[in-house]
């Protein structure tokens, strides 16, 4: 990569500033290695989280207006292309259905800019994380960036709904056979674990009311990944990490499997590229991912 | 009080509004009553021009109190307007209401000493901020042109002291909370931040705590005793007399003469 760093417009989320740290920070330790500098934007508001099911409800347009707008004033103002980076899958699914949206039906637009009483002229383009890995730098460029072996991990890629879903608004990959972790971790070198349950629900918001209906679901995606061999999983969605990581606190649903880490892809990335991970997090995962990557690094000095 | 000119015009006496004498008249319409008054009052003058008097709605006059949030619209002009009732100049045509309080939700039971960390305690004492839906509403609202809503996003993702730096200017006029469609009071919301970033999340300042005790300390009884045993004309002697620091002196550099008190 160039020795200066691009400098990608970046839009954290409520999320990323609290229950996620470790992704935010690993990502941006990651990229730099890579050669970017996520750059936050200066002022940001919550994107409302949930984009609006009915088509009328502009009033659920207005959040994420805001914070394009903010970042389509960044791109013109330091002449940058007009990217704006995402990590939080529910920010990534709700900021590119609203850009969707705008560039299906201009009224809509126009109707929000009026509303909001500022000018967006419907430029921007959001892209998650993962995307500009794979679209800007190339899962190629990436694998020769990699500095540990990680062969010897044996890696589950799971989706969830987010990131992929609605498919026509999203567009990122195909939501029922979707490619792009497995080739992520292919990059990186390991053992990818391709498992049925990789786009199954977590069951998402569901925790707040039903947290048993949870464990059983997530007690399902982690039994399928273990029966296909997987030692950890990753994801991108911090709701799915959350759903995935604490639900195995529940004794009695995960009875008769060990303990799995669920990490950001990240997290994992980091490791990958040798980067000291203390900021990153893994102490705050209910399943401690540090025993693992301490287990794999044993092994490796063995076969040296 | 009010008295007329030979053309019937009326002019206000006493020391607060005193129109120049070709000053020209135009009507504006104060809560659906139309009145002419002369250009150039603010709103708050102009109300009392024509005979209102302020018990509420009326505090510093000088555009700090938050008293006199008004709304108005121009005649003709969809776009709803506020200002400060002792800030903002009549403008022909101007139709308007002044709300001086609006209904919210306050913290009374605040507890500055609670071990809950300072995000939570604004998420549990006011959780309807996570009802925002980011219209920026308030923010348009706001007369002292605060991002409200850029605060309450602060409050949102718990950076507590950075929303009470952000609401820093707010004057508690209450207009924001008026538009809000959440229903969130967050001049409150500011008021109740600013207060816990304060007492838990400002360092503290040694100087100020060794300068309490010191004053604690009856150090300066005597000084206090001698000043009150003194004559008036003593008194006054003593404080014309007083050493003064130059004007212009460098920050720290000059001392007084007589230290005996320092």
């Amino acid at each position: 990569m160039s020795d200066k760093p691009v400098r990608v417009p970046y839009y954290p989320g409520c999320t990323m500033k609290t229950k996620a740290l470790g992704f935010e920070r690993s990502a941006m330790d990651c990229a730099e290695v890579i050669g970017f500098e996520m750059d936050e934007l200066k002022d940001w508001n919550c994107c409302g989280a949930s984009y609006p099911l009915t088509k009328d409800n502009l009033m659920g347009l207005t959040a994420p207006t805001n914070i394009l707008v903010e970042a389509e004033r960044r791109c013109q103002k330091e002449e940058v292309d007009p990217n704006l980076l995402t990590l939080c899958v529910f920010c990534y699914n709700t900021l590119k259905r609203t850009e969707y949206a705008f560039g299906q039906d201009k009224k809509k637009l126009e109707t929000v800019n009026a509303f909001l009483d500022r000018k967006y002229d419907g430029s921007i383009r959001v892209i998650h994380y993962l995307e500009y890995l794979r679209d800007v730098i190339g899962f190629d460029n990436l694998a020769k960036m990699v500095k540990t072996d990680m062969s010897k991990y044996r890696v589950a890629p799971y989706y969830g709904c987010l990131l992929l879903k609605p498919k026509k608004e999203i567009g990122l990959d195909d939501p029922e056979d979707p490619v792009i972790l497995h080739n992520f971790l292919d990059a990186l070198g390991c053992k990818v674990i391709d498992f049925p349950a990789q786009v199954d629900c977590c069951g998402s918001y569901l925790v707040m009311r039903e947290p048993k209906k949870v464990s059983k679901l997530s007690y399902d995606i982690l039994a399928d990944a273990n029966e296909y061999g997987a030692e950890t999983l990753v994801t991108a969605c911090p709701l799915c990490q959350s759903n995935l990581d604490k639900s195995q606190g529940d004794k009695v649903q995960f009875a008769d499997l060990d303990g799995m880490p669920v990490l950001y892809f990240t997290q994992l990335l980091a490791v990958a590229f040798g980067l000291d991970t203390k900021t990153h997090q893994l102490e705050a995962h209910h399943i401690d991912p540090r025993p693992l990557f301490e287990a794999k690094g044993a092994a490796d000095d063995e076969s040296k | 009080m009010t008295k007329c000119t030979e053309d019937n015009k009326p002019i206000m006496v006493g020391d607060r509004t005193i129109p120049p004498p070709d000053a020209r008249y135009i009507t504006i319409s104060i809560m659906g009553q139309p009145y002419e008054v002369p250009e150039t009052l603010t709103i708050l003058k102009a109300m009392e021009f024509v005979g209102y008097q302020f018990k509420r709605g009326c505090g510093c006059r000088g555009g700090i109190c938050g008293a006199c949030g008004t709304f108005y619209r121009i005649d003709g002009d969809h776009t709803l307007k506020t200002g400060l009732a002792c800030q903002t100049v009549v403008e022909p045509g101007m139709i308007l209401a002044q709300v001086p309080f609006f209904p919210s939700n306050r913290a009374s039971d605040l507890d500055l000493e609670s071990k809950m960390p300072a995000d939570q305690q604004i998420a549990t004492m006011y959780p309807e901020i996570f009802r925002c839906v980011g219209c920026g509403t308030c923010t348009r609202t706001c007369p002292m042109d605060i991002d409200v809503m850029g605060y309450i996003a602060y409050f949102k993702r718990g950076d507590i002291k950075g929303g009470a730096e952000k609401s820093f200017d707010c004057i508690m006029c209450g207009l924001c909370a008026a538009r809000c469609p959440a229903n969130i009071s967050q001049f409150n919301v500011a008021m109740t931040a600013r207060r816990i970033a304060s007492a838990k999340l400002t360092p503290k300042s040694g100087v100020t705590a060794a300068r309490a005790e010191q004053v604690r300390s009856g150090r300066y009884e005597p000084m206090l005793a001698e000043l009150c045993e003194m004559s008036g004309e003593d008194l006054k002697k003593l404080y014309v007399e007083r050493e003064r620091e130059p004007d212009l002196a460098k920050p720290g550099e000059w001392m007084p003469e007589d230290q005996t008190h320092l």
